[in-house]
């Protein structure tokens, strides 16, 4: 009989720091002090505080481990499981405000006690290559349901009812677009998961996967009864290896079950589902172009309408929603569509999945209900700037969104709010940018992501972003004019006007975004050719502080040109501006601070 | 799968598996495990705990915990209830575990005998 279960996180984050070795020797510890029979250890999915990682949770207990390494297992074996003691250094803490206690109980945690699990709802708690810890926690039920008590057309009411929208970008109803495929007459349906997840920053989709991948296949099941499908295509990316091999798992174990396959809980009903690996192009996230993507051709979009929902794979209506789109909907349809739309906002309901990234304490994965706001999701759950840094601005949507500023920190986020300021919800990537970030510098990195990924199809996208990242790197570089910042922004119109796709068309929000909010950023680099950030090379001037200068010369030393020159222990040493590569290397050489930056 | 009851039948043996990660446990029982407690033979205490919970499907969670000072009195059991009441059992021993999971854990019926010292 088990009494305590170890939890492990398996995820990607915690996986590359090693926590499958934990697992191992968890175990062979375990097994040492004979406890095999009390003690169980599970692999579970992402627990959402990667940046503490590898976390291990202990049941009952419910005591949290953070940072935990191999040396520290055996003292966690023998105090804690072995004696009763938990390592205290090891858990996870936070300080009362009133108190000045420590506060170890892990729902109290501020990172947890203000988030509403729904698409996370198992990650973290159930092993996902075991389907019957799924089934334990309600899995299948919302599938017997429909199957058993419900009409497709009742299935579309409920998300319709519901208020979902989809979770991938673009904040279509679900219900909607499932009503759309189900209206179309053809024997022959697709139901598509998009899992291609291409956003920097952006992981909420490979978790889920990797964590609850049973509720993503039981919700695609669902789509296809409401729409009238028998086969479905999980489009997933390779770089997901361990999310890939879980969802191949599950998928097997779904049809042992008979949850997949033939006559499902004896309705009739058959549905199956087949995994296909993209190559990782960021506009294969594109629903066209995944299609032809899926269809063994070039991953290039095409003009819409016709909709996939009329004319998608192999030509035959087809409807993609998202991972985390699906993860709500056995939810919605156990809880109903009342208790979902009782969440959230007017317009947007339920919940969102948030990758917390960037300069911020707690980088990770949190889910909290629609129109929360951005201060409480940074400030509170995220913990702030890393090392007490002044916050400048939260980049939200990734390359297809904008950047928000400080005045937009009480905004409460749905999809609507965020439009209006700019930028968009997207996948849920959330960037946090400090004071030592430049906003040029952020514009620029996002450029140069969309041409390296612009499949190249239409010409605005494919010259235009091209002709920007250029335009940006000569702002950065101290070569740009007032000029070049008014062409950068009629260019970045033209583009968002004229461009196929949704990545085209999206390409712009950086730069307009941080054109409207950061102009002086832009400015500074134009005029005074200064980044106020200091993160422009090319802008940067060095010089030694002569009162600073010990005179201990390893700032010349360390000098790739030799730009510097002094007497060892009797002249300050001072620098050549001509001679001068703006490497930073003195900056780091010395060990006084005297060299100063500008 | 062919019928709801089927998958009922697969989620209550399954819920065995995962219950004790949820936080719907009838009681909790806490038992001292420190040398102290290993000492005075809290191992067999909670074997028996242990084998009792398996057999009766009792919504009980098992807890080890370290040495509360009162080494003298030990193998120390503590009861909780859903409520947060703490009943705290002294000297136990296998067959006085026994009386307790009959009495408190299944009739919710405290063993005041029990719960004070009496050497």
């Amino acid at each position: 009989m088990e009494r305590t279960h170890v939890l492990v996180c398996a995820g990607t984050g915690c996986t590359s720091s090693k926590s499958l070795e934990l697992v191992k020797r968890f175990e062979e510890d375990i097994r040492m002090k004979d406890l095999q029979n009390e003690i169980k250890v599970v692999k579970t999915g992402c627990f959402g505080l990667c940046q503490k990682g590898p976390i291990v949770a202990i049941h009952p207990d419910k005591v949290f481990y953070s940072h935990v390494s191999l040396g520290d297992v055996d003292e966690i074996v023998n105090e804690h499981l072995y004696k009763g003691r938990p390592v205290k250094r090891l858990e996870i803490t936070d300080i009362d405000e009133e108190t000045k206690e420590a506060i170890f109980e892990f729902e109290k945690i501020k990172f947890y006690a203000k988030q509403k699990r729904i698409a996370l709802r198992n990650c973290g708690t159930i092993n996902p290559e075991d389907v019957t810890e799924y089934i334990a926690l309600d899995g299948y039920q919302a599938l017997a349901k429909v199957l058993l008590e419900m009409t497709p057309q009742q299935v579309i009411e409920e998300m319709k009812k519901s208020g979902l929208r989809g979770r991938g970008g673009g904040g279509f109803p679900t219900g909607s677009k499932w009503q759309f495929a189900a209206n179309q007459v053809n024997d022959e349906k697709y139901v598509i998961c998009n899992a291609d997840e291409g956003d920097p920053g952006a992981f909420m989709d490979r978790s889920i996967l990797e964590g609850d991948p049973h509720s993503v296949i039981e919700a695609m099941v669902i789509a296809g009864y409401a729409i009238g499908a028998h086969h479905g295509y999980v489009y997933i990316r390779a770089e997901y290896p361990i999310a890939v091999e879980r969802l191949k798992i599950a998928i097997t174990q779904a049809e042992e079950y008979g949850m997949l396959g033939d006559n499902i809980f004896n309705s009739g009903y058959k549905f199956n589902i087949e995994i296909r690996l993209g190559a990782g192009a960021f506009v294969c996230g594109e629903e066209t172009a995944l299609i032809a993507s899926i269809e063994g051709k070039r991953g290039m979009p095409v003009v819409k309408p016709p909709f996939p929902a009329v004319k998608g794979v192999w030509g035959k209506p087809t409807i993609i929603n998202n991972v985390e789109t699906f993860a709500n909907i056995p939810a919605i349809i156990n809880n109903g569509a009342d208790w979902f739309s009782s969440i959230g906002t007017e317009k947007s309901k339920g919940t969102k999945v948030f990758a917390l990234g960037g300069k911020i304490v707690n980088t990770g994965l949190v889910e909290v209900p629609m129109g929360t706001t951005l201060r409480e999701v940074i400030y509170e759950i995220g913990g702030g700037c890393l090392n007490h840094k002044n916050f400048k601005a939260v980049q939200t949507g990734g390359p297809s969104g904008g950047c928000l500023t400080e005045d937009h920190l009480d905004t409460p986020i749905d999809f609507d709010n965020l439009v209006a300021l700019g930028s968009m919800m997207g996948s849920g990537g959330m960037i946090i940018l400090d004071e030592d970030n430049c906003m040029v510098d952020v514009a620029r990195f996002y450029m140069d992501f969309i041409v390296d990924e612009s499949c190249g199809k239409c010409t605005p996208c494919r010259v235009g972003t091209k002709r920007m990242l250029e335009m940006l790197n000569d702002i950065t570089e101290g070569k740009g004019t007032l000029q070049t910042i008014a062409d950068l922004e009629a260019l970045a119109l033209h583009v968002k006007d004229s461009s196929l796709c949704g990545l085209g068309q999206t390409a712009s929000n950086p730069v307009l975004s941080t054109l409207k909010h950061f102009k002086h950023e832009y400015l500074a680099h134009v005029i005074d050719k200064k980044c106020p950030a200091k993160v422009c090379k090319s802008l940067l001037d060095y010089s030694i502080n002569k009162d600073a200068c010990k005179k201990c010369g390893l700032c010349a030393k360390g000098c790739p040109t030799t730009a510097i020159t002094g007497v060892l222990g009797k002249e300050a040493y001072v620098i050549d501006a001509e001679k001068c590569i703006r490497c930073g290397a003195c900056v780091q050489n010395c060990p006084f601070g005297a060299v100063d930056r500008a | 799968m062919k019928s709801l009851d089927e998958l009922n039948r697969i989620r209550e043996e399954a819920l065995r598996k995962v219950n004790l990660r949820q936080n719907n446990a009838q009681y909790r029982v806490l038992i001292g495990m420190a040398t102290c407690g290993i000492a005075a033979g809290a191992r067999p205490v909670m074997k028996t705990f242990l084998e009792a919970i398996d057999k009766d499907q009792l919504q009980v969670t098992i807890q080890q915990t370290g040495c509360i000072g009162m080494c003298i009195h030990e193998p120390i059991v503590e009861i909780i209830d859903q409520a947060g009441i703490k009943t705290t059992y002294m000297q136990v021993n296998a067959s006085k575990a026994q009386e307790i999971i009959e009495s408190h854990l299944k009739q919710g019926k405290i063993l005041e005998a029990y719960t004070h010292v009496t050497k």
